[in-house]
């Protein structure tokens, strides 16, 4: 047991203990459970929109891949920004109808506003589909904080299993309560270590900032800038522009809106969380200054790259304060993304099929259906699965797809119709899913193009067949006019 | 109003346009490489422009329910 241990084992005991307070004086109905009792001030619904720059994708996934991949890191860096511009228009008019409609989730969106259960349906299992590669990704990550922190004493295995019941235990008992403080703990804990890390690294070891691109663009010439092919600028402007239109379609992100008690939130989180998200700049620093230091981390080793770093660097205990900030960013996301995914089972697809169960009994589900999704994923997480940011960009590519649906839904008169937005969803996804189970690239689809169209990310090429998919089945399904008035309301 | 909405395009262009233009390495930028330099300072000017576009928007202006601690 050594020093390293005891403080990542005292901040999980110490993540549990305020999961669990945070239940009391709470009665727990679905509606508190899931969406906080739509209750929570400005600063809580700050540190829950902000939930998703600081997840173990960012800590231990932004520094991997500058470190084995450079320059296409900086697109963590770029897609929250546009999507926070975004959210000052996007936010208040989901809130407003989904306040005024008494709505608690994505699903219950969807299908309120184009009138149909099925719709419902289908965006939560693609936002369940989505939310299992994030979960495994927090899960992976638990796995490489603890076992490498413990210096090897906890496998990765134990690491994941423990995680995965501490996770499970509070998200049952406290919901979304439980959620909100440890998100403010974990916020205030990984700034300061990682802004730590993000300067004492390079200036320790190459004297600077500056210094170390130096080094780093003489040892590895054109490593930190895109490359001319393959994660080339191509690559860099697709994947950004995909993942800015998929931030707030993941479902777990749209329960974070619900939580808000006003819409001025978001317009003034507008400006604040892009420069909030700067902080990322630091973790890309650690990164880079493992380059040189602990070189031949391949693969999914390579998101190993800040802990081995520090582990070269720190005594044991300082080695602990980093991995306890590591697990609380894993802790956090990853009950979030439990608590979203068991809504959307109950709520979203159970509740559909069998209408004439209660409130209670759904609730009772969605809480019965947290460790069973936590097993999958343990399951998933143990069956050797990709780096962490591979991990991201394939939910991503998926929950993107709900995009064009709904914006189109918040337009005056929807020019799309339910079976529109059903086949440009279905479209989309089955793309994402066969490219990424095939591995077969734009080039090889569409031979007659250029080769460099094969660096678009291949979310958004499905995202494209998916808006001309639904545009053309909207058209052939649009209701005579007077219809079309009466439903447009 | 209207007009300054158009400040937040600003980022979109700087960002998923100007990229391709400035895709190297030298010089660096308070240390950075020129590319990442460039993308950090357009998610500056992107939060520049949103405060902006916040103080000016009527909508903000009005209370709503309970008073929230506004920014200038």
């Amino acid at each position: 047991m050594n020093a390293a241990l005891v403080i990542i084992g005292l901040a999980t005991l110490g993540a549990l203990a305020l999961g669990l307070a945070a239940r009391r004086g709470v009665s727990m109905t679905l509606e508190q459970w899931t969406v906080g009792g739509r209750g929570f001030g400005g600063l809580l619904v700050f540190l829950l929109t902000a939930g998703e720059i600081y997840t173990t994708f960012t800590f231990l996934g932004g520094s991997g891949w500058a470190y084995g991949r450079g320059a296409p890191t900086y697109y963590i860096l770029a897609y929250g920004s546009l999507a926070y511009v975004m959210s000052y228009w996007l936010l208040p008019p989901i809130w407003r109808y989904a306040k005024r409609e008494r709505l608690l989730s994505q699903p219950h969106f969807f299908s309120h506003k184009y009138d149909s259960q099925w719709l419902g349906v289908l965006v939560a299992a693609v936002g369940v589909v989505a939310l299992v590669p994030y979960l495994v990704l927090q899960f992976q990550g638990l796995g490489i904080i603890v076992s490498v922190a413990s210096y090897g004493a906890i496998s990765p295995t134990l690491a994941i299993w423990i995680g995965a019941a501490t996770v499970t235990i509070y998200v049952m008992t406290s919901g979304m309560h439980g959620v909100a403080w440890n998100a403010a703990v974990k916020d205030a804990l990984i700034l300061a270590v990682v802004i730590f890390l993000g300067i004492y690294l390079p200036v320790h070891y190459y004297g600077g900032i500056g210094d170390m691109f130096r080094a780093i663009d003489a040892a590895k010439p054109g490593f930190l800038a895109f490359k001319p092919t393959g994660q080339s600028v191509l690559w860099f402007q697709s994947t950004v522009l995909l993942t800015a239109l998929g931030f707030f379609m993941w479902p777990h992100a749209f329960s974070a809106i619900l939580t808000s008690k006003r819409e001025q939130s978001f317009r003034r989180n507008a400006a604040l969380l892009p420069l909030y998200q700067l902080i990322l700049l630091f973790a890309f620093f650690c990164g880079f200054a493992a380059i040189m230091q602990v070189p031949g981390l391949t693969g999914t080793k390579a998101d190993e790259a800040l802990l081995r770093l520090s582990i070269q660097s720190f005594d044991p205990w300082f080695v602990g304060v980093i991995g306890a900030a590591g697990v609380m960013t894993a802790l956090v996301p990853g009950s979030i993304i439990l608590i979203s995914a068991a809504t959307l089972l109950a709520n979203d697809v159970l509740r559909p099929l069998r209408p004439e169960l209660s409130d209670s009994a759904v609730g009772l589900t969605a809480r019965a259906l947290v460790p069973l999704i936590a097993l999958l994923a343990v399951y998933f997480t143990l069956d050797n699965p990709p780096t962490l940011v591979a991990l991201l960009l394939m939910g991503y590519a998926f929950v993107t797809q709900l995009f064009p649906a709904l914006v189109c839904s918040l337009l005056p008169r929807n020019p799309m119709t339910k079976y529109g937005a059903a086949a440009g969803i279905i479209v989309g996804v089955v793309v994402v899913a066969v490219v990424t189970e095939t591995k077969v690239g734009f080039a090889d689809m569409l031979p007659f193009l250029p080769a460099r169209v094969g660096d678009i990310n291949v979310g958004f090429a499905a995202l494209i067949l998916n808006v001309i998919a639904a545009a053309l089945v909207s058209l052939a399904t649009r209701p005579a006019p007077a219809a079309a008035a009466a439903s447009s309301s | 109003m209207a007009a300054v909405r158009w400040l937040a395009a600003l980022p979109f262009l700087g960002i998923l346009v100007g990229t391709a233009f400035v895709n190297q390495v030298e010089p660096l930028v308070f240390g950075m490489p020129f590319v990442l330099a460039w993308i950090v300072g357009w998610v500056v000017i992107g939060a520049a422009a949103m405060a902006i576009v916040y103080a000016l928007d009527p909508i903000n202006a009005a209370p709503e329910g309970e008073a929230e601690g506004e920014r200038q």
